[in-house]
């Protein structure tokens, strides 16, 4: 039964919570979502600092980590977002071989449909996989990684911190630099802060960056100097040493002189311009040490916020289920 | 709300006030021994409101202080689908270990919110005490919960509705009682 | 397939013979499975009658590249379905393609395909053989032999016969024996992993993208070695544009290269993926609506000498999987028609009598088939069909044992209503004969 108010309407935002049952990418979210989902952040954020740190708000509720490729950053920090707000948390490594095809995802998706599973937390090598789950399943689906395509709480925390640092992101300039072809963090970033005013620039060789994503919103640059300059925000993407090896790039040492970012280089940017990486780093190639623990990174900062987005999620998907149950 | 409710004025802002600083010194007077100890920690959003100016009465008429935080129940609702508002930060000065936590609350109803309420409070640590101070209580509690402190007792049909309006939030003071036709 | 008995006139339709210029309203009188007569008001007694008024009369379909997965994947698709699903398309005569489990590389194979086509098929089934043995790509297969027992034309389709010396052999030897090269126009390396068109939808959707830099240089390789050879080339689903221009000049050089074109690379561009659905999956990948008007305009010009379906049957299992997992095909001898109708015909200006010469008479010719033509004499293999009649397809009702079609849902404009194989209704008004 309900705790009834004893007002009809208590001041304060009312939430509805997110429009669709799945979080899967940026492109589905309005404007308006991604400020609420901020602004919600911003008050969990709080729950870190209690002595007992959770609250009961998921409690009863499973969510479920299906992660088909190896992380234990995004996942340990979902499973903390979780088990913060009281949920139970249930961790499904699946080991992926190229000879061992094992269960089909359809098949894995109804097992765990058939445990009355309520949050699926997904990480896949191939694009779009956790759209299969989401057209199939009742439960909630958050992609937490899908191949080349998307990574949006990633966009998200990283959309919080800078919100949080430079007070707005209207208007701001994010430079972000590396393997921007294969890389998921980019592509929800770009779509994030476009959607949130900011201008967005790529800039990487051009075997790892093609002229197309000039359609899709990004300046594209091939020179680190330009592409800084005037930047608030300078995103460093991390290296795969496997492009070497695909021949996509002449060399790492080659990657790292012209595209590494370095103390003095960070200089072309603007004046106090934030540093920000999504991890894991390879130090001395795309970012220099003293890059990485300067003044003006913000790396620790975003691991830190990224349970408190990841709990904003959570929460504003179980309030859209919840209203769906009565 | 109904649109086709009838709506009865039963404490002015002259009524609030004289409750309200009948209140603040009940408080004062229960707890005199052991001031020192005492936080009032007010419910969102009418409910801080209301301990901040019974804290004022106090400074003012007894001269004596006491500190003020403010408590956010959305995240121990047992319902979170309905009526779902953005969390706020709850704001404790100081630990709640040893004190006597005076919850400050403006209407009891079904008691569920203070329910939640206290388990916010055993979230934060182990207060010595936890006392419950309401301007209105208006009946028809649902779990074993009663107050220390009320401004008025209000018996009311269930099918009704009180409603608080404070200044500060909704532009003036005053406590309504609002019934279907 | 026995010829029918007793004479039947099919009265008062549009009949259109593009090899022989005809198209106006007139009888067609049918005699032991033959053509007989062809004319306005013929007066010759028949023992039925069939009125066609409204309908076009044509010769029966011939689609040339289609795949019945018998033997090997016969969840998918049978000789059965698909001769089926064919006749529900007007197809009176169709050429399956040789990747089936195990391939049609052997003359073993090639005769058993034909008793099973004997046993289960209801219209005409011409085999093609494959390219190199066991489509490996290494060695050449037996060229001679599997034209004796029965393949009209030769391809490794599904892949590119990537190693130039064994396709310039097969091509020498295939230019002696006078059957065409039927290549799938892909450059497996180029390729890289691609699960759709390489261009703006790929980015975004962050999948390997297919360029059509693979498509264009295996076309400008065949086109070398044809030129060299002699033999004549076929490339099978067209889609890429510098493709069609090498086509094209080459063809005036004198090569002897025909070229095909599929229904869905003409309606469908890579958009049609949309929050990656794998009944956009395809080989090769829709493309952009560049490439696809470019593909349009190149059949209006008369470079595209053919429209085939690639009919590829995948089950659920198949599809329903990860969009770079999942297998690529669609179905397509049902839509072949009303989707040509709509693009080429209502929006595209073509006449109707040229979108008969590219599904009729321009295959037959190439694979040197006697049907194609409703000339007096020939076999009585008819499409008749009603080019105005308004349809919603459900993908559930299709013929074919497997649903994969991109036009679920699809409002269709063109209507199949009578399919006869020498005389004999496989199809009559609009379904399947019983019996």
């Amino acid at each position: 039964m309900a705790v009834t108010e004893t007002v009809a309407d208590l001041p304060g935002t009312p939430v509805t919570g997110l429009a669709k049952k799945d979080l899967l990418d940026m492109e589905s979210l309005s404007k308006e979502e991604i400020k609420l989902i901020l602004d919600t952040a911003d008050s969990l954020k709080d729950v870190a600092r209690h002595p007992i740190k959770k609250v009961p708000t998921l409690r009863g509720r499973t969510v479920v980590n299906l992660f088909y490729e190896v992380s234990t950053r995004t996942r340990t920090s979902f499973e903390l977002a979780a088990a913060r707000l009281s949920a139970d948390v249930v961790n499904i490594n699946v080991a992926t071989s190229s000879v061992a095809k094992g269960e089909t995802l359809l098949d894995t998706a109804r097992t765990l449909e058939a445990m009355s599973v309520d949050f699926i937390v997904m990480r896949h090598s191939c694009s779009g996989a956790p759209h299969i789950l989401a057209r199939n399943l009742d439960a909630s689906v958050i992609n937490a990684g899908d191949g080349w395509h998307e990574h949006p709480t990633q966009a998200l925390l990283d959309l919080y911190t800078v919100r949080d640092k430079l007070g707005s992101i209207e208007g701001k300039t994010i430079t972000l630099i590396g393997d921007l072809k294969h890389s998921r963090v980019a592509r929800s970033n770009l779509i994030g802060f476009k959607k949130m005013g900011a201008r967005v620039r790529f800039c990487g060789p051009p075997t790892l960056l093609s002229d197309g994503f000039r359609d899709l919103g990004a300046e594209v640059f091939h020179e680190l100097k330009p592409a800084l300059d005037g930047a608030d925000i300078v995103y460093i993407l991390r290296l795969q040493f496997e492009r070497h090896r695909q021949g996509l790039l002449p060399s790492v040492k080659y990657y790292t002189r012209h595209y590494g970012v370095t103390a003095e280089r960070v200089k072309w940017a603007k004046p106090g311009a934030l540093i920000m990486h999504p991890g894991p780093m390879n130090r001395g190639v795309e970012i220099a040490p003293d890059v990485a623990d300067g003044p003006q990174s913000v790396i620790v900062e975003q691991v830190f916020n990224g349970v408190a987005v990841r709990m904003a999620v959570l929460y504003l998907l179980e309030v859209r289920r919840a209203k769906g149950e009565r | 709300m109904c649109p086709m409710s009838r709506e009865t004025v039963l404490l002015d802002e002259v009524a609030i006030q004289k409750s309200l600083i009948r209140l603040a010194h009940e408080i004062h007077e229960a707890n005199h021994a052991r001031w020192g100890d005492v936080i009032l920690v007010g419910m969102r959003a009418r409910g801080d409101i209301l301990a901040k100016r019974m804290a004022d009465y106090l400074k003012r008429d007894a001269g004596v202080s006491v500190p003020l935080g403010a408590l956010d129940i959305t995240l121990y609702r047992d319902d979170v689908g309905t009526k779902a508002k953005l969390p706020k930060p709850t704001e404790i000065p100081g630990s709640v270990d040893g004190k006597i936590v005076v919850i400050v609350d403006d209407v009891l109803f079904t008691g569920r919110s203070i329910r939640a309420a206290m388990d916010a409070l055993m979230d934060y640590g182990r207060p010595a005490a936890i006392r419950l101070a309401v301007l209105v209580d208006r009946g028809h509690r649902e779990l074993p919960i009663r107050p220390d402190h009320v401004g008025k007792n209000i018996p009311t049909s269930p099918g009704s509705n009180i409603k608080v309006e404070v200044k500060e939030v909704d532009g003036r003071d005053r406590v309504v009682l609002e019934e279907a036709n | 397939m026995m010829a029918g008995n007793g004479a039947m006139l099919i009265k008062d339709g549009r009949v259109i013979d593009p090899g022989r210029n005809i198209d106006g309203v007139m009888d067609v009188l049918v005699k032991d499975g033959v053509i007989s007569a062809v004319g306005p008001g013929i007066k010759e007694k028949a023992e039925k009658i069939v009125n066609v008024r409204g309908l076009v009369v044509a010769p029966g379909f011939v689609d040339m590249h289609v795949h019945l997965r018998e033997p090997g994947q016969e969840g998918k698709e049978t000789i059965a379905t698909g001769t089926r699903a064919a006749a529900m398309g007007g197809v009176t005569s169709l050429a399956c393609m040789p990747n089936t489990v195990p391939p049609l590389d052997t003359v073993a194979m090639i005769v058993y395909l034909l008793s099973r086509v004997a046993a289960d098929a209801v219209v005409r089934v011409y085999p093609i053989g494959c390219l190199s043995q066991e489509r490996k790509g290494e060695q050449m297969a037996d060229l001679a032999g599997l034209l004796e027992a029965g393949a009209v034309a030769f391809s490794d389709d599904g892949d590119t016969l990537m190693n130039s010396l064994v396709a310039k052999r097969a091509m020498m030897n295939l230019a002696e024996l006078g059957a065409p090269y039927i290549e799938h126009a892909e450059d497996a390396h180029l390729l890289d992993g691609g699960a759709m068109h390489d261009g703006l939808v790929s980015l975004r959707l962050g999948l390997p993208g297919r360029s059509t830099l693979a498509e264009d240089v295996i076309v400008s390789r065949d086109l070398l070695l044809a030129g060299a050879t002699g033999a004549r080339l076929h490339i099978a689903h067209l889609t890429a544009p510098a493709s069609i221009d090498m086509i094209r000049q080459s063809r005036a050089r004198g090569v002897k290269v025909t070229c095909e074109a599929t229904p869905h690379h003409l309606a469908l561009t890579d958009a049609a993926v949309g929050e990656y659905d794998t009944m956009a999956k395809v080989n090769p990948p829709l493309r952009d609506e560049a490439c696809r008007r470019a593909l349009v305009a190149a059949v209006k010009e008369g470079v595209v000498d053919v429209i085939a379906s690639d009919h590829a049957p995948h089950g659920e299992l198949d599809k329903d999987v990860e969009f770079v997992q999942a297998a690529s095909g669609v179905v397509g001898l049902e839509t072949m028609l009303p989707i040509c109708l709509d693009v080429l015909v209502a929006q595209g200006g073509l006449s109707l009598a040229a979108l008969v010469r590219l599904l009729s008479t321009a295959p037959a010719g190439i694979l040197g088939l006697n049907a194609g033509t409703i000339a007096p004499g020939s076999q009585a293999d008819l499409a008749v069909f009603d080019p105005k009649a308004e349809w919603t397809l459900d993908a559930r009702k299709l013929t074919s044992k497997s649903k994969n079609t991109p036009f679920n849902g699809r409002r269709m404009t063109g209507k199949v209503v009578h399919t006869l194989v020498g005389g004999r209704f496989v199809v009559r008004d609009g379904a399947l004969e019983q019996g």
